[in-house]
């Protein structure tokens, strides 16, 4: 405990690089409760992360319903996985996860990226995924500071204090 | 228990500074919380303080987007009233406990 007080975390630089339901509101969730304990955070979107903070995307991310053993019906029994290649399925289970995060307050990923930044929470893009996806700056959502390298992303994450968090 | 003394009044206080009986919080003893918190209040401050009061009566989970749709403030506002602890500050001036929600 007093280890705790002694050595406050005071930032936090978080890196989100896939582009599951799970996946990014798990950095997102991450990277808002830092900023509402006053902890100063970055965020670095690469991959498929990317698809969080590309307009055209970011709300309609899916969680994967084939090969994730922890998936579960309604009720707690198993999901089969092949039940998860009939179409429709995936977006079915997208759409519920969504709407259960919605009703603990959790928002759409462009609502949640307004709430970060509102704190003072910083988004980034990676150069290199950013360019290997082919996108274009008016691709990504305004939420969006930069594009910027590895080397750039370790600059900004130094500091007393401060942690690098790969999601 | 811990008791505290704001504003001249014995208040019971958790290890944290929250109070522990909401029915004890007068305006002057949020003043004097919020000056532990180096913040000076202002009239929007209490239209916070007594939403979050009102939703706590109700028993509704407290998040800085319930805060943001309020009516009152925006999320940004709302850093801006309390910075460093948009939720936490909030709640410990509004006398009600620490704020249980992760958003």
């Amino acid at each position: 405990m007093a280890e705790k007080i002694d050595h406050p975390v005071k930032k936090v630089a978080l890196i989100i690089a896939k582009g599951s339901i799970e996946d990014v509101y798990a950095g997102l969730i991450m990277a808002n409760g830092a900023v509402m304990e006053g902890i100063e955070c970055k965020l670095f979107f690469t991959f498929f992360g990317l698809d969080a903070i590309t307009k055209k995307r970011q709300n309609k991310l899916k969680t994967g319903v084939v090969g994730n053993p922890a998936m579960r019906m309604p009720g707690g029994l198993p999901f089969p996985t092949l039940l998860g290649i009939i179409p429709g399925v995936e977006a079915g289970v997208s759409a519920m996860m969504k709407k259960q995060m919605l009703d603990l307050d959790v928002p759409p990923v462009d609502e949640f990226l307004d709430m970060i930044v509102a704190g003072g929470g910083e988004i980034y893009a990676c150069k290199l995924a950013f360019d290997m996806f082919k996108l274009k700056r008016e691709d990504l959502s305004d939420h969006v500071i930069d594009v910027i390298t590895v080397g750039r992303f370790y600059e900004l994450a130094a500091g007393e204090g401060s942690q690098i968090i790969f999601t | 228990m811990a008791t505290k003394t704001y504003a001249g009044i014995n208040v019971d206080v958790n290890d944290e500074g929250y109070l522990t009986n909401p029915a004890q919080w007068t305006k002057e003893i949020a003043q004097e919380i919020a000056r532990e918190e180096g913040i000076n209040l202002t009239d929007k401050h209490f239209q916070v303080l007594e939403y979050l009061r009102d939703q706590y009566s109700k028993g509704s989970v407290l998040t800085i987007r319930g805060v943001g749709k309020s009516g009152i403030t925006d999320i940004k506002g709302l850093y801006e009233l309390f910075p460093g602890g948009p939720l936490k500050k909030s709640s410990r001036i509004a006398g009600i406990p620490k704020p249980t929600s992760c958003v």
